[in-house]
């Protein structure tokens, strides 16, 4: 027996109402998960502020600022202090997310990410208060940076996995054939992951001071060549899967905006070295090339759980697109 | 599982109890004041004394070579209480000459002198003023009080930046008790900085004997009270580097040097 598989838009569409049966998401459910990624990618942009603005030690102390809950917003104090009440506010979304979670998910690894999530996000906060409390020592103002993107991702995983779309998905099983050669698709997701992350613990080791800006010219070129890659292979094979489609060009087309803005951020850094105070200009696009970091990475997990998702956890190679397939 | 599901709770307590252990104490990891006065000088008996009758005295200019680069407005337009406290926006305090005469030049005497010297009593000042540090560049001996005052209606922050003494970081409220503070160990220009207000910074320089001074205005210093001998003058500027000389003074000897700095 033969059969042709063309994995298509009107393939995912016609998957029946059955099937998200099995996992009844929760439109509100949803709806705050992606409220909590949000608020998670306004809180690197602050934090990213921060760091522009110099301003990270203009509150000398931690957990409180000046000993009050609400000190007076002047100067980096606005900055910092602003920093812990968004920082405070995604804290709350997160327990609010994990016991939501724990209460209505039925799939056991989206609760336990939930509550990665949430642990995640304590660290994230006794990491900041250290940088505070120790005088932004390097490893640990570049492990709050790097666990700041971790925990972003998480949440967009979260919101991914929580999504009608994804839950029409669940229980298909895709059929597949061997890739002709090289890496699989999840195997490049995988590169492309821990190449992005790579990069912004360098990017992060840079801005902080532990590193010169080589290893982070390096890693920008490994990371747009396997961006490259990815986005051959999935042009050539899978086209026709908006999901993987889609989420590729994304991923790419912020790798190209990245480029430009890593390029301006290093440029405006250099020629505003000798400023007496940190300027818009300068400040602007840096914390523009932070942000577009952490979504890069985002984007990039986000494609690797549609890969695995959508075709099956458990196979380790996939059916090209329109390929006869015989079984 | 039931141990996974306990895991935020450990989390919390962790972080409580990290909140209770650290909690109040911000900005008093900079408050080593306690340590040792004089660092490694305090308490020695064997302080070189100089026969005032026999003192010399090196004087000099620092000048600078070139056009001096147009110093830009600070702009505190976003901190009302600071730009409050100017008629009109103050330069940056980074490159300051005039008729090719450089002020803010930390002038010390680099190496030359045998023994150790007593740290002085009298107390420096660091002033908070118009948020500007007032002066930007002083200096201490080691062990030499330092005393910091905020005259400004608002509140700064204080951070020194040192390399191998201790850096610290206390805020002070406008009026506030003066911070009072010794750097143990020599180190030269150490960055001091507000982080409330970006634009605010001066330079500490601390050093184990007493022979040493700040450029004026009209670029002069003097560099009182030495004994004879042969001495590497050094210039030290924040921004053009550093220039140096030597020169050799009798006893109840003065001499004037001269150190020159590019402007480009």
């Amino acid at each position: 027996m033969s059969r042709s598989v063309t994995l298509s838009r009107k393939t995912l569409n016609s998957l029946s109402p059955q099937a998200s049966a099995e996992y009844p998401a929760s439109r509100g459910l949803h709806r705050f998960a992606v409220f909590t990624a949000a608020s998670t990618f306004c809180l690197i942009v602050a934090g990213a502020l921060v760091t522009s603005r110099d301003a990270g030690l203009s509150v000398p102390d931690w957990p409180l600022s000046y000993g009050q809950l609400m000190p007076e917003m002047v100067g980096g104090v606005f900055y910092e202090h602003g920093h812990r009440m968004i920082a405070s506010f995604v804290g709350f979304l997160s327990i609010i997310l994990a016991v939501w979670l724990w209460r209505r998910e039925k799939r056991r690894w989206v609760r336990n990410l939930g509550w990665a999530a949430l642990g995640a996000v304590i660290a994230q906060g006794v990491l900041g208060g250290m940088t505070v409390l120790l005088l932004l020592p390097t490893p640990v103002s570049v492990a709050h940076a790097c666990l700041a993107q971790l925990f972003f991702s998480t949440t967009a995983i979260l919101a991914l996995v929580t999504s009608r779309s994804w839950n029409r998905l669940d229980a298909q099983s895709q059929p597949r054939a061997p890739e002709t050669s090289g890496p699989s698709l999840p195997a490049l997701c995988v590169m492309a992951n821990c190449a992005i992350f790579a990069q912004l613990l360098m990017g992060a080791a840079f801005r902080h001071k532990g590193i010169g800006i080589i290893p982070h010219l390096i890693g920008a070129m490994v990371v747009v060549a396997i961006v490259f890659w990815l986005l051959a292979r999935v042009a050539r094979r899978y086209s026709g899967v908006p999901e993987i489609f889609s989420w590729t060009m994304a991923l790419n087309g912020l790798v190209m905006m990245q480029l430009v803005l890593g390029a301006g951020a290093y440029w405006i850094r250099e020629a505003t070295r000798d400023a007496v105070q940190p300027l818009w200009p300068m400040v602007a696009i840096t914390v523009g090339h932070v942000a577009l970091g952490a979504l890069i990475l985002a984007v990039s997990v986000v494609l690797t759980f549609q890969v695995r998702h959508v075709f099956g956890r458990r196979h380790e190679s996939f059916e090209p697109q329109g390929v006869p397939v015989t079984t | 599982m039931r141990i996974w599901k306990t895991v935020p709770g450990w989390m919390m307590v962790g972080l409580m109890s990290f909140a209770l252990a650290c909690g109040g104490g911000g900005g008093e990891k900079g408050g080593d004041a306690a340590e040792p006065a004089g660092g490694e000088a305090a308490g020695s008996a064997d302080f070189v004394t100089v026969d005032p009758a026999k003192a010399a005295t090196v004087t000099g200019k620092i000048k600078l070579n070139g056009e001096a680069p147009a110093m830009p407005a600070i702009n505190m337009s976003a901190e009302p209480d600071c730009k409050g406290l100017h008629q009109s926006a103050p330069p940056a305090e980074v490159v300051v000459a005039s008729n090719g005469m450089l002020q803010n030049a930390f002038v010390w005497v680099k190496s030359g002198l045998n023994g150790k010297f007593q740290p002085s009593t009298t107390a420096v000042h660091l002033d908070q003023k118009g948020c500007i540090y007032q002066p930007h560049v002083l200096a201490v001996q080691v062990g030499q009080p330092l005393s910091i005052t905020n005259s400004d209606p608002t509140t700064h922050n204080v951070h020194p930046l040192p390399t191998t003494n201790r850096e610290w970081n206390k805020s002070q409220t406008g009026g506030g008790a003066p911070i009072d503070y010794q750097f143990p160990r020599q180190e030269i220009m150490i960055p001091v900085k507000c982080n409330i207000h970006p634009w605010m910074r001066s330079y500490v320089s601390v050093v184990d004997h007493p022979f040493f001074a700040v450029s004026s205005a009209d670029g002069s210093f003097t560099i009182k009270g030495l004994p004879a001998g042969t001495y590497t003058i050094e210039a030290v500027h924040e921004k053009l580097g550093s220039q140096e000389t030597s020169v050799t003074v009798g006893d109840a000897e003065s001499k004037d040097i001269e150190l020159t700095f590019s402007a480009s």
